[in-house]
């Protein structure tokens, strides 16, 4: 082997956001799911405008405002506290989600606990024992022209998180069309992971091992290089 | 016709056991969080209303409005699409302990169901949740080489609506982010009750500015400088 650690030298979170941030393209709408994929807004390269929705009725807002400046009234689907951009809009549930599932939105990033090979997405929960939560992670995986995953290649433990088939409870069937993990970029092409770009330093008998399903290589991969400093 | 009640304990008085309630808001906006204390002080006072199923997108949060109504003891089931928040241990207590039922759904669906019902349609097709759990037992069909999961309306008895300004005959603005399920709901009750923040004369709103039109309002009451339910919770106050 290489001497490559996967639970050392892969990509850290904020790496893994950059690099989702460099397919959304100009003039895009995206909603980004609470939590790790909020992080990509931070990413946005120069130059780029980009509309973010979220689903409790705000299309167009920016950054988080300066502590003791929050209005509780603007709020995103978190619960934090947003700004307005110049062209934002309010509106109610029942809009802000025919945007969603009426295929208005160009992309959609989600995180996940698996994501299988067929575009299975499971990310909602993970057991019986706790209260079950869902929101609107059932309907974001429906209707964006694409949905992406961003998440660690592996658990904590070590189990691939990109397998076969989902063992935790499914949130959507067959919807998953991008995953930029923390040592891959892999797309999901008629049921199959096809590998479109991994660490340069990972040996790619390395990263299948701990790849849960095969990955598949159309023509050349490409190396996954993000700015170190991030 | 003037809708205007003078008071919240009037605005409240017939709501019954038993009734299901729609409750506006999201996370910490858009909750009528007047109306929800004076419902509790009506069931401290009196054991009424009891046994209610709330609508909500979450299932309360710290130790007021909707929190408040689960701890007091009043609430037997929550519809909703995320009851697990921070701050939501009055709702998370009951539920571990099987003292509350809980409906779960997807929160574009919610949306939907509430919409379908004060529209009149009393069931569509949705892809949300086709093959997971929550469409078990949920018929399916496909339309256009994709799979759909039949969804009924959801109705209720009462919807509890936030405002900012409102006019005597109903009709209704929201402030930003509030609005969220606001306008939904008022569609979908039998009886649907607003408190404002301005109340006015017809005519004091804009008609190309009325986002909820006053048919869908039946009693309107005002509360000036309303408490904003994030700011409560992060005060920690308990009512």
């Amino acid at each position: 082997m290489s001497g490559f650690n996967i639970m050392e030298d892969k990509l850290s979170n904020a790496q893994i956001a950059w690099r989702a941030a460099q397919d959304i393209g100009d003039g895009s709408y995206v909603n980004l799911g609470i939590g790790f994929p909020e992080m990509i807004a931070r990413f946005q390269p120069e130059g780029r405008n980009v509309t973010y929705h979220t689903e409790n009725g705000v299309l167009g807002f920016g950054k988080a405002p300066a502590e003791g400046d929050e209005d509780w009234d603007l709020i995103n689907a978190g619960k934090k506290a947003i700004t307005l951009k110049p062209g934002a809009s309010f509106f109610h549930h029942a809009d802000s989600f025919a945007m969603v599932r009426g295929g208005h939105l160009d992309l959609a990033v989600l995180g996940a606990y698996q994501v299988a090979q067929n575009g299975d997405l499971a990310n909602w929960r993970v057991g019986s024992k706790s209260v079950p939560a869902v929101g609107g992670a059932m309907d974001l995986v429906h209707g964006a022209k694409r949905v992406a995953v961003v998440t660690d290649h592996v658990t904590r433990d070590g189990a691939p998180k990109l397998v076969e088939s989902c063992t935790f409870p499914l949130t959507g069937l067959g919807c998953v069309t991008r995953v930029y993990s923390s040592l891959a970029v892999v797309d999901i092409v008629d049921g199959k992971f096809v590998l479109r770009e991994k660490l340069p330093q990972i040996p790619m008998d390395a990263l299948q091992a701990v790849t849960g399903a095969r990955l598949h290589s159309e023509g050349q991969v490409g190396d996954l290089i993000v700015p170190a400093d991030i | 016709m003037n809708k205007l009640c003078p008071d919240l304990v009037a605005a409240v008085a017939d709501i019954p056991d038993g009734a299901t309630v729609m409750i506006g808001g999201f996370g910490g906006s858009g909750a009528p969080v007047e109306l929800l204390h004076a419902l509790i002080d009506r069931f401290r006072a009196t054991g009424h209303p009891a046994r209610l199923t709330i609508v909500n997108n979450n299932a309360g949060n710290g130790g007021i409005g909707i929190a408040a109504m689960i701890r007091a003891g009043m609430v037997a089931k929550v519809i909703c699409s995320f009851p697990r928040s921070s701050n939501a241990e009055a709702f998370n207590e009951k539920y571990l302990a099987g003292e509350i039922e809980l409906e779960l759904v997807p929160q574009g669906t919610l949306a939907e169901r509430i919409r379908a019902a004060g529209a009149g349609i009393p069931a569509f097709y949705t892809p949300t949740s086709y093959g997971t759990e929550l469409a078990e037992g949920k018929p399916a069909e496909e339309f256009d080489g994709r799979m759909y999961v039949r969804e009924r309306w959801l109705k209720a008895d009462f919807a509890l609506i936030k405002g900012q300004q409102g006019d005597t005959v109903g009709n209704l603005t929201y402030r930003m982010a509030a609005r969220n399920f606001n306008p939904l709901m008022a569609m979908a009750a039998d009886r649907t009750i607003a408190q404002v923040s301005r109340l006015g004369e017809p005519g004091c709103i804009d008609p190309q500015q009325v986002i909820t039109p006053g048919i869908f309002v039946d009693t309107i009451v005002e509360v000036p400088e309303p408490q904003q339910e994030e700011v409560l919770v992060r005060m920690g106050v308990v009512y």
